[in-house]
């Protein structure tokens, strides 16, 4: 059986203390909510944490409150599998009762946590991989084993510098799509940005939050007529990561044009990406034919994935047009 | 640091001294010995190592020992009573539901925890139940058979599925 | 043997729907696999794995470990230098890499600690330093570079076995075709992935000089003999036990470095010494699928009749020996089971790479080749403009009769399993008049009912079982059939409770312990219930003899009038006179002593003579044929499979749940074959050693199954009894992709016929090319001038002119 490696567990009883306690303990500290995406990765040696602040027994963290008329207030510790089955969510904010009802499998479901998903670990093929197969792959710049990051080179794309790992959650293309907001609480006090603002072009420092900051609410503004989907590509109907979500939400008129439009991609660049130019096309016009043509190829365009995930870079680059659209033709119909 | 452990494990009070790192999967094959519960990946992958926590299905290969305290733990070692089977487990070889055996376990499970919920579960719900434990002998064909049978069975006899619990 | 006399009679247990006679033990959690066992003083041993593809092993130091408190024995190649190998021509392996590692994963020492926890830790510590050598990923780059050589031994170059073979004259035969087509398929690797992790736990005792091996295997019997080789033990010395098995599918039939090094760790410290793998691991033992590039071309006339076949096969057969040399013949063996051909050139060679060995999956060596020709048949009949089905009909072979090659082929019901899926899907209704991206595709295959030759030459029987009676009435059958899943054990119990009159549960099984059963060679080529059920039948029909004497005797009734049903033993003619099985073994045991009896199963005599004809013969054959049912999404290439028609020839089902349940894992595993599964590497790693990335397809994956099973009078199984848990799987890999091919009009001749291929081939299309992806060429390789082998005599009397 393959084994955790030794740390230390705390065990906060208030969110102001858990965020003390990761001040205080620094980079060797990380949060542990539903733990489906840190201890595997502990397991296989990518992250070696020698203390887990345990969000579990936090009250503060659980429930929700306020309702689709005036913003839904979900609070982090939510189970996925309590956010898809939210009746508020599922009648006013569909994408993201889609997106994290499809997140990996039924059983995970019940165990990870919204904030969990929003912090989900960006993703790439030479990275989740066992101790001993990255040690043969001579390591990456993410997790360079016994070496610096300085002296490794990303395994993807080994002249650029950076990490391309892949943001692949599919909670976050939903709620950003929906124009959620997040709370974060740290040591230092309280901020409340954009989702998409917590979301970083970097494989490796992919939050823009500081070690000690934990995401404790996301808020949803009033439904307000929004309509909204998510589609997800994997291979499998079960447990694989999304080698693209899509996410859509539209506003429209009575007639049909759209008033408002918000696209964003998972799975295919470090950060959840926003697709500014291909939701601007919809505007003032009806989700059929040519428009739908041109959203496409706006995709097309905007969309340059790596060969990190699962499916061929050429293949993904292909189809994320056609689910863009078919996104969007259900929010027609 | 270790510390002594109280695990409500099929009902009865374990004390087991545990540090931090030990998973329930652990502690439940290696320390208590129900070896019932198998492991396939210890990743969170197979959903083999499922057990029931307060009655829904966990993957034990993700859980602290310490941090299940206060909650109820249940195994395949739980579910037959006085060498009866559970209605579940008796569907689960009146239909064939089983080969080698090594997800069976996890499947008893998810299945008892989705029919104390849905007593009449639609094939949709019967798929998603069974959809985190991988079996690679049956095709699944003869797993989603045997729910259905084992949901019959439990409103027929107006049994509680709830024994062990 | 006994003639099996017992056919139209109606059956106590035979054919009925009961529970597995393991099946209380598996739902409760009972059955105890080999992880689950402990014992006093154990230790947890674990393997440190090569980084490197292809290398030179300068030093492997162990030093560092073995300073870490808690280490109790390391061990490097030098320790297990015995090469070893279940093939007698492929010694290839050692328990621990010697001089050089071939693979990522190949393992090159083991260590032993007193926990789990420091058998981990203290494996980062051993020090090993590679001088690395270039590494070979396939096919065309092995036989391409024959230097550095990847093994010192076979024909040259990277070559590891070849064969050349030609039954009949393809070139006349060629010659009277009307036409003649050619076709490329590439099958791509695939691996077993049973969910239990492999697991050894291995005890030396000193006093007694023996080792006892509990191991998670399919195999036992060529365990036994690799093990005392690898040790340096003398076999007697040696016990192999298989607890319960979660999974084999051949992926636990081979020696593994596992369960040598848990023995000779064992060995070193006097203490039980326990070896699971993890999920990566696995993936490295693999023994799975070989790729498979396979060339194919036909002759036939213009009414579809085959005139000749020339098939070519290019096997990757990863960095060892393992089954491979059979693995490569089955590529050729079963092609002329299913439909009649004159005349019939096999050539095929296996190449070494530098990834983890090949060998038996599931369908043994046969699934790549008959996934191409039937793929290939498919073309043929669309070039000829004649249904796919009427192609295949109209070469049908029938029961009773010699193929070109030397099978004896008896029962044959291949013509009905094609009635009942043609009619039941709609084939001939639906098929052509489908919307695009609906598509129906059809396929036929057969498999063997166990090989008629053991891997090592004997004369020895096959499979032997002893059966014991005793007083209480109780029935103990011993016997090395090792349930892997596939429900050896029911199979047994079901013979056994029919001849005696009981219940299969009322039968108790020993199982699988070289030291308490008696022979049997192993899980594998679906030989099980053929052979141990014949000599399972054989030991219980000379115990009813007994019985049915005893009490003849004691109640004064005519021998011939008496039967055993129903746990008694009486007159049929006068039912209240007889006694309960239990008071017929007393009277039996005080007339004759101890009531122990014996059974034995030889399978017949191969027939043929040439090289290599030692694979490919077995008693009896089962046929299949299959109708898929696929929605593909020609925007995005996915395919769903919705529903499949198969039809399974066989013989008679001892218990039709067990025999459903193979077909449908069958179908399962077939899925992901054919739409998803991979053993892929990326920079000489394998792509994705996990769940995760190794896509098994999941529940929602899986279509709807509608099992036909065809009954056929088969006098070599017992009561009629055919394999089935392999020959399924593979018309259902052909049949989905000749059905995508209907529902786009496009080939995608490779497998898996992933979403990206499929739309490649889309694109192909569109530009205006042919409308297919898939190879184009064979490697660089020239095979040597087949062996003419003389046709059996009734083939060259059908061809002379009447």
């Amino acid at each position: 059986m393959l084994r955790l490696p030794a740390f230390q567990l705390l065990r906060p009883a208030t969110v102001a203390e858990a965020t003390r306690m990761l001040a205080e303990l620094g980079p060797e500290a990380a949060p542990l909510a539903g733990g489906t995406d840190l201890l595997p990765k502990m397991k296989r040696r990518q992250l070696q944490p020698r203390y887990l602040v345990s969000l579990r027994g936090l009250r503060e963290l659980r429930g929700w409150s306020g309702s689709p008329e005036q913003g839904l207030v979900l609070r982090a510790g939510c189970t996925l599998a309590e956010v898809a089955a939210q009746p508020a969510v599922r009648s006013a904010y569909r994408a993201l009762a889609q997106a994290v009802a499809v997140c990996s499998n039924p059983i995970l479901h019940r165990m990870g946590t919204l904030g969990g998903n929003l912090c989900l670990d960006t993703r790439c093929n030479y990275y989740d991989q066992t101790e001993h197969w990255r040690e043969a792959v001579g390591w990456c710049m993410k997790a360079p084993g016994p070496h610096s990051p300085q002296e490794v080179p990303c395994r993807v794309a080994p002249g650029g510098g950076r990490c391309w790992a892949v943001s692949a959650g599919d909670g976050a293309p939903a709620l950003i799509a929906l124009g959620a907001k997040v709370r974060l609480v740290g040591a230092r006090g309280e901020r409340v940005l954009p989702l998409e603002d917590l979301y970083r072009d970097d494989g490796i420092r992919y939050l823009d939050k500081s070690p000690d900051e934990l995401v404790v609410e996301v808020l949803l503004p009033p439904a307000d007529g929004l309509r909204s989907t998510y589609r997800k590509v994997r291979r499998r109907g079960s447990l694989d990561f999304a080698a693209l979500g899509v996410a859509a939400a539209v506003r429209q008129d009575p007639d049909g044009t759209v008033a408002s439009c918000r696209l964003v991609l998972g799975g295919v660049a470090s950060r959840p990406l926003v697709l500014e130019e291909a939701a601007s096309l919809v505007v003032g016009r009806r989700l059929e034919g040519e428009v739908l043509e041109q959203v496409s190829q706006a995709v097309h365009r905007a969309v340059h994935p790596m060969d990190n995930t699962d499916f061929t870079v050429l293949y993904r680059r292909r189809t994320a047009p056609v689910h863009v659209r078919r996104a969007l033709e259900a929010l027609a119909s | 640091m270790e510390r002594v452990v109280r695990l409500r494990v099929n009902g009865q009070e374990h004390r087991v001294l545990v540090p931090p790192h030990r998973t329930l999967l652990e502690v439940l094959r290696e320390d208590l010995g129900l070896v019932g519960t198998k492991h396939g990946c210890e990743l969170g992958e197979c959903g083999i190592c499922t057990v029931l926590v307060d009655g829904e299905p966990a993957l034990s290969c993700l859980l602290l020992a310490q941090e299940l305290e206060g909650h109820e733990v249940t195994t395949v070692e739980g579910l037959a009573t006085d060498g009866q089977l559970h209605p579940v487990q008796q569907a689960f070889v009146d239909s064939g539901a089983l080969q080698c055996g090594y997800c069976t376990p996890a499947m008893v499970l998810v299945t008892k925890a989705l029919l104390d919920r849905v007593p009449e579960p639609s094939g949709e719900q019967v798929r998603e139940a069974v959809a985190g434990v991988f079996c690679r002998c049956t095709g699944y064909v003869k797993i989603l058979e045997a729910v259905q049978a084992a949901a019959r069975r439990l409103r027929e006899t107006g049994r509680p599925s709830g024994c062990g619990s | 043997m006994r003639v099996l006399k017992e056919r139209e009679r109606v059956w106590n247990v035979v054919g009925q729907r009961l529970p597995r006679v393991d099946g209380w033990a598996k739902v409760s959690g009972r059955a105890q696999y080999t992880d689950d066992l402990s014992l006093p003083g154990m230790l947890f041993g674990k393997l440190v794995r090569s980084t490197h593809a292809h290398a030179k092993l300068v030093s492997v130091r162990l030093e560092r470990a073995l300073q870490l408190p808690g280490v109790v024995a390391a061990i490097t190649g030098r320790d297990v230098p015995v090469r070893y190998s279940v093939f007698p021509v492929g010694q290839d392996e050692t328990a621990l890499a010697v001089d050089k590692v071939r693979y990522v994963g190949e393992p090159v020492a083991a260590l032993a600690a007193v926990d789990p926890y420091t058998a981990e830790e203290a494996a980062r510590l051993v020090e090993v330093e590679y001088e690395p050598l270039p590494a070979r990923m396939d096919l065309e780059e092995a036989l391409r570079n024959p230097e550095p050589r990847i093994h010192e031994y076979g024909p040259f170059g990277n070559v590891h076995r070849l064969a050349s073979l030609e039954f009949g004259d393809v070139e006349v035969g060629f010659a009277e075709a009307d036409h003649v087509r050619e076709d490329l398929f590439f099958y791509e690797g695939s691996t077993h992935a049973p969910l239990e992790p492999h697991s050894a736990l291995a005890w030396w005792d000193p006093g007694a000089r023996k080792l006892t091996l509990w191991t998670s295997h399919q195999g036992p019997h060529y365990l036994h003999r690799g093990l005392a080789k690898a040790l340096g033990l003398e076999e007697h010395q040696v016990r192999v036990v298989v607890p319960a098995v979660g999974g084999g599918f051949g992926g636990k039939l081979d020696i593994f470095h596992h369960e040598v090094c848990a023995a000779k760790l064992s060995m070193l410290t006097g203490r039980p010494v326990k070896i699971t793998l993890t999920r990566e691991e696995v993936f490295y033992a693999h023994r799975g699928r070989h790729p498979e590039l396979l060339r194919i071309r036909t002759g036939v006339k213009r009414d579809g009749r085959i005139t000749a076949m020339h098939v070519e096969a290019y096997l990757d057969g990863g960095a060892y020996c393992s089954f491979g040399p059979a693995t490569m013949l089955y590529a050729g063996t079963q092609q002329p089971v299913t439909y009649r051909i004159p005349h019939y050139r096999f050539q095929a060679v296996r190449v070494f790479t530098n990834k983890p060995p090949c060998g038996p999956k599931r369908g043994h060596g046969t699934p790549q080749a008959r996934c191409a020709l039937e793929v290939h048949l498919d073309k043929l009949s669309e070039e000829l403009g004649l249904d796919p089905v009427e192609l295949r009909l109209r070469n049908l072979t029938g029961p009773n009769e010699l193929t070109v090659n030397w099978l004896e082929i008896t029962s044959n019901g291949l013509r009905a399993c094609i009635e009942k899926v043609v009619e039941a899907s709609g084939w001939h209704e639906r098929r052509g008049r489908l919307p695009y991206g609906r598509g129906l595709g059809f396929a036929c295959s057969a498999y063997l009912t166990g090989a008629g030759g053991s891997i090592y030459y004997s004369d020895m029987p096959h499979s032997e079982v002893h059966l014991r009676v005793d007083r209480s009435g109780g029935v103990t059958v011993y016997t090395m059939a090792t349930e892997i899943g596939q429900g050896s054990a029911t199979a047994v119990a079901t013979i056994v409770a029919e001849v005696l009159g009981l219940q299969p549960q009322d039968v108790s099984l020993v199982t699988s312990d070289t030291d308490l059963t008696p022979i049997d060679l192993g899980s594998y080529s679906s030989r099980v219930t053929l052979m141990v059920g014949n000599a399972a039948y054989e030991a219980a029909c000379r115990v009813r003899d007994l019985l049915f004497e005893a009490v003849a005797e004691r109640l004064q009734v005519p021998r011939s009038r008496l039967v055993a049903r129903s746990r008694r033993i009486f007159d049929e003619a006068n039912p209240q006179v007889g006694g309960s099985f239990a008071q017929a073994a007393q009277w039996a045991e005080a007339r004759f002593g101890c009531l122990a009896t014996s059974g034995s199963y030889r399978p017949p005599q191969k027939l043929g003579t040439y090289k290599g004809s030692g694979v490919g013969p077995s008693p009896a054959y089962t046929f299949s044929a299959c109708v898929a049912e696929v929605q593909a999404d020609p925007e995005t290439g996915e395919v769903k499979v919705e529903r499949v028609w198969v039809a399974h020839d066989i013989g008679r089902a001892l218990n039709p749940v067990l025999v459903e349940g193979q077909v449908e894992g069958s179908v399962h595993m077939a899925l992901g074959e054919a739409l998803m599964e991979e053993q892929a590497f990326r920079k000489e790693l394998h792509r994705g050693p996990s769940w995760l990335d190794y896509k098994v397809p999941t529940v929602y994956e899986m279509p709807e199954v509608i099992t036909f099973l065809v009954e056929t009078e088969e006098p070599r199984a017992p009561f009629s009894a055919k394999e089935v848990g392999q020959g399924p799987l593979l018309c259902v890999v052909p049949a989905i992709l000749n059905a995508i091919a209907d529902a786009l009009k496009v080939r995608v001749d490779e497998v898996p016929a992933t979403p990206e291929r499929v739309l490649k081939a889309l694109e192909e299309q569109r530009k205006g090319r042919t409308g297919r992806v898939g190879p184009t060429k064979v490697p660089p390789f020239s095979f040597p001038p087949p062996e003419r082998v003389p046709r059996p005599q009734s083939w060259e009397e059908a061809a002379q002119p009447a």
